[in-house]
C-alpha cells in the first residue's frame, strides 16, 4: 500500500488493482514499454489504434514540425509520433540546437544554418517517438472523475467507461500530461484503453501488434521494466550514453508509469513533462488544511460567541 | 527502406540490435538514415560512381574472394581483340552507331565465341550472323539485342567454350579488362561525383570488405532509386559485380535484394504483366514470317544450362492454355501467341495513343494521370482513346481526367471534345480476395478472403475469368456472321481452356484451381512437382515453368504456416519459393569447387561424399547427384553441359557475369553518365555527358532541359529527386481516399534545406512552384537540415525532395510530382528516370488557367530548348517526331 500511510493518492503502490477492490488473484498488471530507439515513425501505431478503436479523422493540417501532423494526443488520437529533428555533437552526443521551439520558422533567418561541409562534427539527429496514455499508478483523472466513468481495469490500467461519463471534463486538467481530453462529437472523455476488449480475448493491444519494430512492446509491467534496464544497459554499452527510462519509477509523481519510455533526449524535447505529479497527490493535505482551517475557524466563531457572552 | 517497407525493416532494425552495422546511401536523410549507423548523402543519379568506387576499392586492393572469382565468375574469360572500353573511346563502348543511338554489340565477345543476344531476335541472327537493326518507326524501335529482361533467370546463350586465364594476368581476360575500367573511380573521383567524403566513402568500402569472404557475408537491399534511371540497369549490374568480387551471391546473408514498390511486384514479372514476357521469362515471340515453334525454341533455347530445356516449358504453357487443342500437328498451338512487332512499353504505348494508334487502353491499379512519368503526355494520351476502362478502389484521376484534369482547367482540353469512353469499375482489395503475393525472394505465400467485396466490387480474378467467358459466348453467338478469316482468328479465344470452377453468389473463380493449373499436371492429371518432370511431346501441362512445385503432392504448397521456431533457420516449410523450394539461387556456390562450405560459419549447401549428392540445408540449387569433379562431355547441351563446379546452372557457361559480352544494349559494363537532365557536366567522362544509348522520345509534349555545361542549364539550376512517404501508397490511389492515412500527410509538400530556403526566398510553410521544361507545380515548403546541400569541387548543389503521392482528387490533394519529369528511359527496360532531374523553385504558388502555358513556355525561351535539346547520340528526333514538331512549335509560341 501506499508508503505515505495514510495518503492513498500518492507514492508508490504495488498493486493498483487490488486497491481498487479487485480480488488478489486478478490479471497481472499490463503495461506499455515503448523504446523510441527502434522507433522507425512508421506511424502504424496510430492508424491500428484508430482503426480498431473506430477513432475518426480529426484534421487534415499540414504542421510543419518535420512529419508530425498528428501534433497531440487527443480524445480522438490516442497514439501519437513525436518527430523531432536536432543537429548533435558526434563526440559529446549533445544536441547543438536544443531542440525546443524558438521565435522564428525555419528558413525565415537569413543567416542559413551550420554548414555540415565545414563542421563535420555535428549530425543531424532524428528522434521518433510514439507516446500514449500513461495508465498512472496513480491516476489523477480517475480521483477526480464525479461519475465513477473512470476506472481502475482488472489489469492496472485506466478506462473510461463510454455510457457512464457525463462529459463533465474535470479528468481534462487533471491529467498531468494532458492526455484525456473531451470528444466534440460524443461530448464523452475519451483515451486509451490499452484495447480492454482486445486483452480480455488474449490478444495484444493493437498499436503493440502493428509495430513492425518492438518499439512498443506490450506486456506484464514488472517483466518491462526489467527488460527496459537491460536495454539501457546494452544501449550505453554500445556507446548510446544518452538513454534514459522515462515513467519507470514507482517513486516517481505518479507512482510510475503504466506505460514508461525509453528516451533518447531530454522529455521536453518529445513534448513530455520533465517531473509529472498526479494532480491529486496534496488532496489529503488540502483537506487536512482545509479541515484544520474549517476548525480555526469554527473555534474562532465559537470564541466570538464565547466572548459575546462575557 | 523505413520509409518504404516498414514491415521489411524490421529484420535490419534486429541484425542492428545483433551488432549489424548500418549504412544509408540516400540524397535524403529519410527514416532510415534515422535508424542507420551512418547516413551518406549523396548526389542524385551518382550511384554508378559510388559503388564502382566500391568495386575499385576491392580490386585495387586484392580484397576480392580470389578462389570464388577465379572458378565461379567468367573473370579469367578472354575478351575478343575487337573490344575497346570506354577509357579507350572517351566514355564509349565499342560498337556505337551515333545515327541509331545504339551499339552493335559484336565486339563485345568473348575471344573463341560468338555470344548472341538473349532473345526474340536471335534466330535473325543465326541466320545472317549478323545483328539486325530494328526499323525506326512511329512504333519505336525494338533494338536488335535488346531485352535482357526476357532472359528472365537465365542469361544470354553463346555456343562454344570462351578462352580463359584462370592466373587472371591476361590483358584481356575480363578481371584485366574490369580493372582497367574501374582505375577512374577513384575515392577522390566519388568525393567529386557523389559528393561524400573520402572518409566516409572508405568507412563503407572497409566495413563491406570486412564483411565479406569465407566466414562473412553482406548484402545489399534497393529499391527504385537505383532502378528508375536511364542507367537503372546498370545500377544494378554495379552491385552485381561488387557482389560476384566479394563471394556474396548465392551464400547466406549475401545477394541483392530488389525491394518491389507493390506487393507481388515479382510475381508479376514471373508470371508477367510485361508486353515481351511470356511466364516463368520465356520471351515473346516476334512477328517474323516462317517462325514456328521448332525454330524459336532452338533460337532462344540455350545450349546449355538449364534453358535447354526451354521447349519444354514452351510447350506445357500452350498446353496449360490450349489443352487438348494444343497437338503437335499444330505445333501446340504455337501460333495463336501474339507476336510482338516492336516496343510496346507503357511510355511508347501512350506516345502511339497520342498518334492515334492506340483504341482502348486497360488500367488495373494504376493511376498514370498522376503516377506515371510526364503525367500530361499520359493524360493527352488517355484523351485519345475509343474506350478507357479504369479497375481501382477509387475515383482515381486517371477516371476523372476528362472533366477535372489540369488540362481542363488550363483550357488545353475541353471535355466536350474528349471522345475517350471511360468505364470504371470498382475492383476488390486483397482483403477482399484469395491468392498468392510472390516477394522478393521469390516466396509466395497464400493469403485468405477476410470480408466479401462490397457492391460491384469484384477481384481481378473474377474480372478476367468472366470478361473472356462473355467474349467467348459472343464470338460462339456470332459465329454464322464471322467471315473465315474472322474464325480462323476467333479460334485461339474459343479453344483455350477457360473451365475454371466458380463459387459463390458472385461466381468467383477458384483461385486454387489457377493455382493448380500453374502448377501444372502430368499425364495422369496430377500435380507435378517440379519443372525437371516438363516435357516437350504434349504429356504435361504447367502454367509457369519456374512455379512447378507449388501444388505438389495436391497440396497449396503457398499455403504452410509452420512457425519458424518449429523448423530450421532456413524455415522451407513457411510459403513456398520458386524455384524448387529453393531459398536462395545459385546455391551451390555456398561450397567451394570440391563441394565444401567456404567455413563452419556460412556452411548452406554441400556435396556428402558418402551418399554422393548435395546435400545441406536448403534445397540444392545443382543436379542432385553431379559430382564437384564432373566435366561434361564437349558435345554435352542443356543442364549436362554445366561442369561440377560451375554454380550459375541458369547462365550457359555456368559462371556469375562480371563482364556481359551480351544482353545488355548500353554496355559490358556499368560506366557513370550524368542523369538525362544534371547541374554537372560528367567528371568521369567528361565527353560524354549522358547514357549515349538511353531510350528518349524527342515531342513537343516531352521537351529535355540542357545539362551539365550546354548553354541553358543554369535555367534550371537545382537537382531534384522523387520519393515516397511512409503514409502514402504510390500515386495515391489507395491512400489519398483514407482518413487514417490522409490526416497523417495531409498536404503536398517539398523538401528544402535552410540554405536553398534562403536563396530562393523560401518560407516553411508557405508555397513554392517548381517549373521544368514540362510545366510548373506547386507545393507547400518544409524546410528541414535533413536537406544538405552538397559540395562539389567548390561548388554549392542544392537537392530537393518532392513527394509523388498527390493529385487533384481525393480527401487530401495537391500537384502531381510527376507533371515535373520528362520521359527518358532505361534502354534495356525501358524504366523512366524519375530519380534524378533539375528545376527550378520559386515561392509563392504556380499560374493557373490559360496563365500556366505561356509561363512554363518563358522558361523554355531562356533555356534555349528547342527539339533537339538533350537527344544527341538518340533517335533522330527528325524521325521519330516529325508531324508533331510542326504542331508542336504552333503550341509552344
Amino acid at each position: 500500500m501506499s508508503a505515505d500511510g495514510d495518503n492513498r493518492l500518492s507514492g508508490p503502490l504495488a498493486d493498483p488493482a487490488v486497491e481498487a477492490g479487485y480480488p488478489p488473484e486478478h490479471p497481472e498488471r499490463v503495461g506499455f514499454f515503448t523504446d523510441t530507439s527502434v522507433c522507425i515513425g512508421c506511424k502504424a501505431c496510430e492508424v491500428a489504434c484508430k482503426e480498431w478503436n473506430l477513432l475518426p479523422e480529426d484534421g487534415l493540417e499540414l504542421s510543419g514540425m518535420s512529419y508530425d501532423n498528428t501534433q497531440d494526443l487527443g480524445a480522438t488520437t490516442w497514439r501519437h509520433v513525436a518527430f523531432v529533428e536536432q543537429r548533435i555533437d558526434t563526440t559529446t552526443r549533445e544536441t547543438v540546437d536544443i531542440g525546443m521551439p524558438d521565435m522564428t520558422r525555419p528558413g525565415d533567418s537569413s543567416t542559413a544554418a551550420v554548414d555540415p561541409t565545414e563542421d563535420a562534427a555535428t549530425q543531424i539527429r532524428w528522434l521518433m517517438s510514439s507516446d500514449v496514455c500513461k495508465h498512472c499508478t496513480h491516476a489523477a483523472c480517475l480521483d477526480v472523475c464525479p461519475t465513477g466513468a473512470l476506472i481502475r481495469t482488472e489489469y492496472g490500467t485506466v478506462m473510461v467507461q463510454d455510457d457512464v461519463c457525463n462529459g463533465c471534463g474535470y479528468c481534462v486538467p487533471a491529467c498531468p500530461y494532458g492526455v484525456i481530453d473531451t470528444r466534440p462529437d460524443t461530448g464523452g472523455a475519451s483515451k486509451c484503453t490499452m484495447c480492454q476488449d482486445r486483452l480480455g480475448a488474449g490478444e495484444t493491444p493493437a498499436c503493440a501488434a502493428a509495430c513492425p519494430t518492438e518499439s512498443i512492446q506490450y506486456g506484464p509491467l514488472d517483466e518491462l521494466r526489467d527488460r527496459a534496464a537491460q536495454r539501457v544497459d546494452e544501449l550505453h554499452e554500445q556507446g548510446v550514453t544518452e538513454a534514459r527510462l522515462y515513467g519507470h519509477e514507482p517513486t516517481d509523481g505518479v507512482g510510475g508509469d503504466g506505460a514508461f519510455f525509453l528516451l533518447l533526449d531530454e522529455p521536453e524535447v518529445y513534448g513530455l513533462p520533465p517531473d509529472p505529479v498526479v494532480t491529486t497527490r496534496d488532496l489529503p493535505s488540502m483537506w487536512k488544511h482545509a479541515a484544520g482551517a474549517a476548525l480555526t475557524a469554527a473555534v474562532t466563531i465559537a470564541a466570538c460567541f464565547v466572548g459575546g457572552k462575557r | 527502406m523505413a520509409e518504404a517497407h516498414p514491415v521489411g525493416f524490421q529484420w535490419v532494425m534486429e541484425a542492428k540490435r545483433r551488432g549489424a552495422k548500418v549504412f544509408h546511401v540516400d540524397p535524403r536523410f529519410t527514416r532510415t538514415s534515422a535508424m542507420a549507423d551512418q547516413h551518406l548523402a549523396l548526389r542524385v543519379g551518382t550511384d554508378i560512381a559510388f559503388l564502382g568506387g566500391l568495386v575499385h576499392y576491392v580490386l585495387e586492393r586484392d580484397r576480392y574472394f580470389h578462389d570464388y572469382v577465379v572458378n565461379y565468375t567468367n573473370a579469367p574469360f578472354i575478351v575478343g581483340e575487337q573490344f575497346r572500353d570506354t577509357e579507350d573511346l572517351e566514355g564509349l563502348f565499342s560498337g556505337f552507331d551515333a545515327s541509331a543511338g545504339g551499339y552493335k554489340t559484336e565486339s563485345w565477345q568473348y575471344e573463341g565465341t560468338e555470344a548472341s543476344p538473349s532473345a526474340g531476335r536471335r534466330d535473325q541472327w543465326q541466320k545472317s550472323g549478323q545483328p539486325q537493326e530494328g526499323e525506326t518507326s512511329s512504333h519505336g524501335r525494338e533494338r536488335a539485342s535488346s531485352g535482357p529482361e526476357r532472359a528472365g533467370s537465365g542469361g544470354p546463350v553463346y555456343p562454344g567454350s570462351p578462352e580463359s586465364d584462370p592466373t587472371l594476368t591476361h590483358p584481356r581476360c575480363v578481371f584485366q579488362v574490369l580493372k582497367r575500367h574501374f582505375a577512374r573511380y577513384t575515392p577522390e573521383m566519388v568525393a567529386q561525383v557523389c559528393g561524400i567524403s573520402e572518409e566516409a566513402f572508405t568507412e563503407v568500402a572497409e566495413a563491406l570488405v570486412t564483411n565479406s569472404g569465407p566466414e562473412r557475408t553482406s548484402a545489399f537491399a534497393y529499391s527504385v532509386g537505383w532502378t528508375q534511371h536511364t542507367v537503372g540497369v546498370q545500377y544494378i549490374r554495379t552491385a552485381s559485380i561488387l557482389q560476384l568480387l566479394l563471394g556474396n551471391i548465392g551464400r547466406p546473408g549475401g545477394g541483392i535484394l530488389a525491394l518491389r514498390g507493390h506487393a507481388s511486384i515479382q510475381g508479376s514479372t514471373d508470371i508477367p504483366t510485361l508486353f515481351n514476357l511470356l511466364p516463368g521469362y520465356i520471351p515473346m515471340p516476334q512477328a517474323h514470317t516462317n517462325e514456328d515453334l521448332q525454330s524459336f525454341a532452338e533460337a532462344d533455347g540455350a545450349t546449355k544450362g538449364y534453358w535447354g530445356n526451354m521447349r519444354s516449358y514452351l510447350v506445357s504453357l500452350l498446353k496449360a492454355w490450349w489443352g487438348d487443342n494444343a497437338t503437335a500437328d499444330n505445333d501446340y498451338c504455337f501460333d495463336y501467341l501474339p507476336r510482338l512487332t516492336g516496343d510496346h512499353g507503357t511510355y511508347q504505348t501512350v506516345v502511339d495513343q497520342i498518334e492515334g494508334l492506340v483504341k482502348g487502353y486497360f488500367v488495373i491499379g494504376q493511376n498514370p494521370a498522376v503516377g506515371s512519368s510526364n503525367a500530361r503526355q499520359q493524360r493527352l494520351g488517355l484523351a485519345n482513346l475509343e474506350w478507357l476502362v479504369v479497375r481501382d478502389f477509387n475515383m482515381i484521376e486517371t477516371a476523372t481526367f476528362w472533366k477535372d484534369g489540369p488540362e481542363i482547367e488550363s483550357g488545353e482540353l475541353a471535355t466536350e471534345d474528349i471522345g475517350t469512353e471511360v468505364f470504371f469499375l470498382p475492383a476488390a482489395a486483397h482483403t477482399e480476395k484469395e491468392g498468392t503475393f510472390t516477394n522478393t525472394q521469390r516466396m509466395l505465400q497464400w493469403h485468405r478472403k477476410a470480408v466479401e467485396p462490397q457492391g460491384d466490387q469484384r477481384s481481378d480474378l473474377w474480372f478476367y475469368y468472366h470478361l473472356g467467358r462473355r467474349i467467348r459466348e459472343k464470338l460462339t453467338g456470332r459465329r454464322p456472321e464471322r467471315t473465315a478469316e474472322q474464325r480462323e482468328r476467333d479460334r485461339s479465344v474459343l479453344e483455350l481452356t477457360w473451365d475454371y470452377p466458380t463459387e459463390g453468389p458472385m461466381a468467383e473463380p477458384s483461385p486454387d484451381a489457377v493455382l493448380r493449373e500453374i502448377n501444372g499436371t502430368g499425364p495422369d492429371g496430377e500435380s507435378l512437382s517440379g519443372y525437371t518432370q516438363l516435357a516437350d511431346d504434349g504429356s504435361t501441362r504447367c502454367g509457369c515453368w519456374i512455379y512447378c512445385g507449388v501444388y505438389a503432392d495436391g497440396v497449396n504448397q503457398a499455403d504452410r504456416r509452420k512457425p519458424g521456431n518449429e523448423q530450421s533457420w532456413v524455415a522451407p516449410e513457411w510459403g513456398w519459393a520458386w524455384p524448387m523450394n529453393r531459398r536462395i539461387l545459385y546455391n551451390r556456390a555456398s561450397a567451394d569447387p570440391d563441394g565444401r562450405p567456404w567455413s563452419e560459419r556460412k556452411a548452406y549447401v554441400w556435396w556428402d561424399t558418402e551418399q554422393e549428392q548435395w546435400t545441406g540445408h536448403d534445397v540444392p540449387d545443382f543436379d542432385k547427384k553431379k559430382a564437384p569433379d564432373y566435366e561434361p562431355d564437349p558435345a554435352a547441351t542443356g543442364p549436362e553441359a554445366i561442369k561440377g563446379a560451375e554454380p550459375f546452372i541458369m547462365q550457359s557457361d555456368g559462371r556469375g557475369w562480371l563482364y556481359v559480352p551480351a544482353g545488355l544494349v548500353d554496355g559490358p559494363l556499368p560506366a557513370h553518365y550524368e542523369p538525362q537532365e544534371s547541374p554537372v557536366s560528367n567528371p568521369v567522362y567528361p565527353n560524354q555527358q549522358r547514357n549515349p544509348a538511353r531510350q528518349i522520345f524527342a515531342r513537343p509534349e516531352n521537351r529535355y532541359q540542357p545539362s551539365g555545361a550546354e548553354r541553358g542549364s543554369e535555367v534550371f539550376p537545382y537537382l531534384f529527386t522523387t520519393f515516397r512517404l511512409t503514409e502514402h501508397h504510390t500515386a495515391g490511389g489507395m491512400s489519398r481516399w483514407l482518413s487514417h492515412l490522409s490526416e497523417l500527410a495531409p498536404a503536398m509538400f517539398v523538401e528544402v534545406s535552410p540554405e536553398l530556403a534562403a536563396e530562393r526566398g523560401l518560407r516553411h510553410l508557405d508555397w513554392a512552384t517548381l517549373v521544368t521544361a514540362r510545366t510548373a507545380i506547386e507545393a507547400r515548403v518544409l524546410v528541414t537540415e535533413r536537406m544538405q546541400p552538397l559540395r562539389l569541387d567548390g561548388r554549392t548543389l542544392h537537392q530537393i525532395g518532392i513527394p509523388w503521392h498527390w493529385g487533384p482528387n481525393g480527401m487530401t490533394t495537391g500537384d502531381a510530382a510527376n507533371e515535373l519529369l520528362g520521359v527518358a528511359l532505361d534502354p534495356n527496360v525501358h524504366i523512366m528516370e524519375t530519380k534524378a532531374s533539375t528545376c527550378d523553385i520559386r515561392p509563392g504558388r504556380r499560374p493557373r488557367g490559360v496563365e500556366l502555358a505561356p509561363f512554363v513556355a518563358e522558361y523554355r525561351r531562356r533555356a534555349g530548348i528547342t527539339e533537339l535539346t538533350g537527344t544527341e547520340h538518340a533517335d533522330d528526333p527528325s524521325l521519330t517526331g516529325r508531324d508533331e514538331r510542326e504542331r508542336g512549335n504552333e503550341n509552344e509560341r
